[in-house]
């Protein structure tokens, strides 16, 4: 712990800690351009000068130096405001004089800099250099005369992303930052480095020109493209969601947000449901709310209703149909709509038990049939923190690239029972071992998961190992309000009606009672609908998520839903009227309460802890995983579907279709 | 002068071949494993009590740069030598003749210095220009292993000990040692971030010395001759033996070795035939390689060449490259030029140094044919003090200092120049530039 002075004010700092750290810990704001907390040491910049002693009679770069005892730093000195001037002067050289068209402006790191820390003017009367622009792909935009070269972007896609794909050619003034052979990169986290460049280089293509920060409400609330539940922050103007980037957690995203979360939000203004639908002679006619409710309360149901969530739902809509069903006289509920049957009995059983942010601790790790670069972007980036600290990776599955290399055991389920001698050997002297079952092994594989609890000894002191991956925002919630059938989703088939909250993944054909949707995206599951109820999407709805570990988290609603569209617990609240089946809460507050009455775990927002006491399940596994279960990372619900950038995403970098683009 | 008895460098103009034979005749590998017997820490005494300070240019003394290597190296981290043999300042071209004409000195030197500090291996770093040189020296290394010289038990001394020569790509940026760690690596040549030096965490990681040809090349001789020997030429912190490299308008250009602190007259009058026109026309000289401020032909004159007299009068010995300029010399563009070879090797990754250089050498170009302002004189010299000492690397004081030495000795020169020009283009001095927006 050494003990410093900074601009003597004495501060004790952990050892390991940088004098920038000190810094900061005196409440001295060290500019700095290339330092990113979550990154390697660049120490390129040079803005982050301050004079130390003992040392060197010149500036010291702070963000690299040790912090060491009896060091006195000094931040305000002449020799460190000279220091600081002359590196902005050398910056903005020949940085281009364009802020007023520049995406980056008003939040834009070289421009508070200049202002705070420069000289005001330039002395610099050559021509200023311009760059070339590079390709990067569908998502980030880049105008490189504005690069300043820090490197953040490289040192991002190399350590957290994973793909070596963005690197620096040339050398001196000529150094140019680019991806490999100018391909698109080929990352789900590509969007973050829009987010790292302190500069207007690489912004956000799909979001360019569209809005200054000053315009736009910001609203904080929760990401629902996976089951990570990432904290993000939706920017609106108007009526419309314009961007989403990502708060940050350091217990769920850090401050990452994949791609899909990012950018899948142009979707929420394309194939929207903006009106009730009822079908008349087997075609989907516009039609009145009351109209709607009608064709609804008409159905002779007998009590055999059910209700299927889809992926992205929220724990209030889920709750205001389960007390429907209730009142209808029925408990036919299910959200895992492709048909998963996993027992339910342990919730225990189905979470992800380690914790996202407890993955990084990890020394041994057993993957079973999860690609977790497509499930879970932000669970492998924590992968790739474990093995930097020395963890193993084994995997059970169809080879697949997952930015690390891991142990490929073979794709046979029946390995769970018989595990290579390496495999157990590495557990064995593991202190944290750790398994994640995906939703590929789930099926058929969950009892000889739960098995290797005891075989790799998964449960220590403080520790529990095992995982499941879910892959659905609403999933852990789902199954917390009971949105598990016995048999899975074919309990549910032959109810006489059904309704599918947003759910677009399900078999429509084994339903053949009458289907009512609720949601937002007229996707398969409006088609398949008798009556379509126009619903709001997670940007325009106010609600409770879990996440894949437990983790509950609340969302604010950004903007108001379209058209005659309405906030999901509404129009459940207006049906059950229709339907003489009142619901007994007639505010959201009051669903609210009564939704926490019946589950108190979702009252508090944050980990749940379930009780471990897995059920005995009997069985091996076996059958070899053909493949898993997302097969394109960017469509995986109605919104991405919808969303052109998504689909771009998907045909550039899944399906490899080239997009020839005319330089600039 | 130097008396013939007292040269290490015994063919340093290639009279002889270079090959291990006559390199044995020339006293080299002569009874290696007496040396290395002396045991480690001795061998680093030695060179520390010799005195010989580092020859590629900063002059940090070897034998205590030796002692700072880990004393009992882990089995996953072994220590390394590497040397640098990336000589890419212009004026330098000494350890170019030592590997030509002398290859297996420094294979010997790399050989002592390694077991020294209980290196594993030796690595040298040999400038990608240099083709030919390259060649010899793998053949010198082959040489060297086919008589059991170096590798498994060297010299019979049962010490294990491999040398690798890897080329360079032609980059100056990869003569700075952290930089050449990074190339030898396989990766992009650029400087690191000190602290960790690399003593603590160097090639891969592990503890390593990096050290010029010269430095180890001269080391087995020291130690056969002894430190006293070495240390009895030269003045005081100076001592020993070095190779010059006189280049620009005397009459006869050559590398010679010389005794430390010799003066700048009597070496050039001993070895190269005296100033192109005699002493009254020397106007400037470049006592150090490039990357040293110029001295004014009256400082220079006496001055003692070695670490201290040089600093003296506000230059540096560097590599001992001494490029001397008449007053034919157009000094401006001599320095221009230079400018324009830093601007060319900046490898571009912090601030001061991608910007700076390109900036100083615009400047530069401007003021050549005096296209600028006279306040721009002062703000060329500000640009240089907001390069120097703010990169990672030296590369950035190296591109700064020849132009503090221009405008410290030539301003009247610059003066005159946008002057002269203002004249021409009629009436007002020339205004600036407009920025480019």
């Amino acid at each position: 712990m050494p003990k410093l002075k900074v601009d003597g004010i004495e501060v004790e700092v952990p050892a390991g800690a940088t004098v920038l750290q000190a810094c900061e810990a005196a409440g001295k704001e060290i500019p700095r351009f290339c330092y990113h907390e979550r990154l390697s040491i660049a120490g390129n910049c040079r803005m982050c000068l301050v004079e130390v002693k003992p040392g060197p009679p010149k500036p010291q770069a702070s963000c690299a130096l040790p912090a060491a005892d009896n060091q006195e730093v000094f931040t305000t000195t002449p020799m460190v405001k000279h220091a600081r001037e002359g590196i902005m002067e050398f910056l903005l050289i020949n940085h281009p004089l364009d802020c007023p068209i520049c995406d980056q402006g008003g939040e834009c790191d070289l421009q508070d800099q200049s202002v705070a820390y420069g000289r005001g003017q330039s002395r610099f009367g050559e021509n200023k250099r311009a760059v070339t622009e590079k390709y990067m792909g569908p998502i980030v935009k880049t105008i490189m005369t504005r690069c300043i070269q820090c490197t953040r972007c490289i040192r991002f896609a190399e350590e957290v992303a994973g793909v070596e794909e963005i690197g620096a050619i040339y050398r001196g003034e000529n150094m140019q930052i680019t991806s490999y052979l100018e391909e698109a990169v080929t990352s789900e986290l590509s969007g973050n480095v829009v987010d790292l460049c302190p500069v207007g280089a690489l912004t956000s293509k799909p979001y360019a020109y569209e809005a200054r920060p000053w315009e736009l409400r910001r609203t904080l609330t929760i990401d629902v493209m996976d089951a990570v539940g990432t904290n993000i922050r939706l920017d609106s103007r108007g009526r419309q969601v314009l961007r989403c980037v990502p708060r940050i957690n350091e217990d769920v995203n850090e401050e990452w947000a994949s791609d899909k979360t990012r950018h899948a939000v142009d979707g929420l203004v394309r194939r929207r449901l903006d009106q009730p639908f009822v079908r008349v002679n087997g075609k989907l006619k516009p039609a009145s709310w009351d109209e709607a409710f009608a064709a609804i309360a008409a159905v002779d149901h007998g009590g055999s209703v059910a209700a299927v969530a889809g992926d992205l739902v929220d724990c209030e809509t889920m709750y205001a149909a389960k007390v429907l069903l209730r009142g209808l006289g029925s408990s036919l509920l299910e959200g895992r709509q492709t048909g998963m049957d996993y027992d339910t009995s342990s919730l225990a059983a189905v979470n992800f038990n380690t914790t996202i942010a407890g993955t990084e601790e990890a020394d041994a790790i057993l993957l079973v049939g999860t690609n977790l670069r497509w499930e879970a972007p932000l669970v492998n980036t924590r992968i790739r923190k474990a093995i930097k600290r020395g963890a193993k990776v084994f995997a059970v599955g169809p080879e697949t690239d997952l930015t690390y290399n891991a142990e490929w055991l073979g794709a046979d389920l029946a390995l769970l029972g018989d595990l290579p001698e390496a495999v157990v050997k590495a557990f064995a002297n593991a202190k944290k071992p750790m398994v994640i079952v995906g939703g590929g092994a789930l099926k058929g594989g969950h009892a000889a998961s739960l098995k290797l609890v005891e075989t790799l000894g998964l449960i220590k002191d403080g520790w529990n190992g095992f995982n499941v991956l879910h892959m659905a925002a609403s999933r852990m919630g789902g199954l917390m309000l009971g949105y598990a059938a016995k048999g899975g989703i074919a309990d549910l088939a032959e109810a006489k009606l059904a309704f599918f909250l947003g759910a677009d993944e399900v078999d429509f054909s084994r339903f053949l009672g009458f289907k009512v949707f609720i949601g937002h995206h007229g996707d398969k599951g409006a088609a398949a609908a008798d009556v379509v109820l126009p619903g709001a999407s997670y940007a325009e709805k106010s609600g409770t998520w879990v996440n894949l570990e437990g983790r509950v988290q609340r969302g604010e609603r950004a903007v108001f839903p379209p058209g005659d569209a309405r906030e999901d617990w509404s129009i459940l609240r207006a049906l059950s009227d229709a339907m003489r089946a009142t619901l007994p809460f007639d505010s959201f507050a009051g669903l609210r309460e009564a939704m926490y009455a019946e589950v108190p775990a979702l009252r508090e927002q944050g980990l749940v802890t379930f009780d471990w006491n897995p059920p005995a399940l009997d069985g091996t596994a076996s059958g070899v995983l053909e493949g898993y279960p997302i097969k394109d990372f960017y469509l995986t619900n109605a919104i991405c579907r919808a969303s052109p950038t998504m689909q771009r995403c998907s045909a550039e970098l899944v399906h490899g279709e080239t997009f020839a683009e005319a330089a600039e | 002068m130097l008396a013939d008895k007292d040269r290490i460098f015994t063919n340093v103009y290639g009279f002889q071949p270079w090959t291990l034979q006559a390199a044995r005749a020339r006293g080299d590998w002569d009874n290696t494993k007496a040396l290395l017997e002396l045991g480690n820490d001795k061998i680093i005494d030695v060179v520390k009590a010799s005195g010989l300070r580092g020859r590629g240019g900063a002059g940090f003394p070897t034998g205590t740069k030796w002692s700072f290597m880990p004393k009992e190296p882990k089995a996953d981290r072994p220590n390394f030598l590497v040397i640098n043999a990336d000589e890419s300042e212009p004026g330098s071209c000494k350890d170019r003749e030592i590997i030509r004409h002398d290859p297996h000195k420094l294979i010997e030197g790399a050989l002592v210095a390694g077991f020294a500090m209980r290196a594993r291996a030796a690595y040298i770093y040999i400038r990608g220009e240099y083709i030919r040189e390259a060649e010899t020296l793998f053949a010198a290394v082959a040489e060297a292993y086919e008589a059991g010289l170096i590798g498994k038990n060297a010299c019979g001394s049962g010490y294990d000990f491999d040398v690798f020569v890897h080329r360079g790509a032609g980059a100056y940026i990869c003569g700075e040692e952290t930089a050449m760690l990074e190339s030898l690596e396989g990766k992009k040549g650029q400087p690191r971030l000190k602290p960790p030096f690399p003593a603590g965490a160097g090639l891969y990681g592990c503890p390593t010395t990096v050290n010029n040809v010269e430095s180890i090349a001269v080391a087995p001789t020291i130690l056969r001759r002894g430190a006293d020997w070495f240390a009895s030429f030269g003045n005081e912190n100076n001592r020993g033996t070095k190779l010059f490299q006189i280049s620009g308008h005397v009459n006869k250009p050559c590398v010679v070795e010389e005794a430390m602190s010799i003066s700048f007259r009597e070496l050039i009058e001993t070895h190269c035939g005296g100033i192109r026109g005699g002493w009254d026309n020397l106007l400037a000289v470049i006592p150090g390689g490039s990357s040293v401020p110029l001295v004014p032909a009256a400082q220079i004159i006496d001055a003692p060449m070695d670490f201290d007299g040089l600093k003296a009068v506000g230059s540096g010995l560097g590599t001992a490259a001494i490029i001397v300029m008449d007053k034919s010399t157009d000094v401006v563009r001599a320095i221009s030029r230079i400018s324009y070879f830093y601007k060319h090797e900046s490898c571009g990754q912090c601030t001061p140094c991608r910007e700076g250089t390109g900036w100083m050498w615009r400047v530069m170009e401007r003021l050549r044919t005096g296209d600028a302002d006279l306040s721009e004189i002062d703000m060329l010299q500000q640009v240089t003090k907001q390069v120097e000492g703010h990169s990672i690397c030296a590369l950035g004081d190296a591109a700064a200092w020849p132009i503090q030495g221009l405008i410290k000795h030539f301003r009247p020169e610059l003066e005159r120049r946008i002057k002269e020009r203002a004249i021409v283009h009629g009436g007002d001095l020339a205004p600036m530039q407009e920025a480019a927006e």
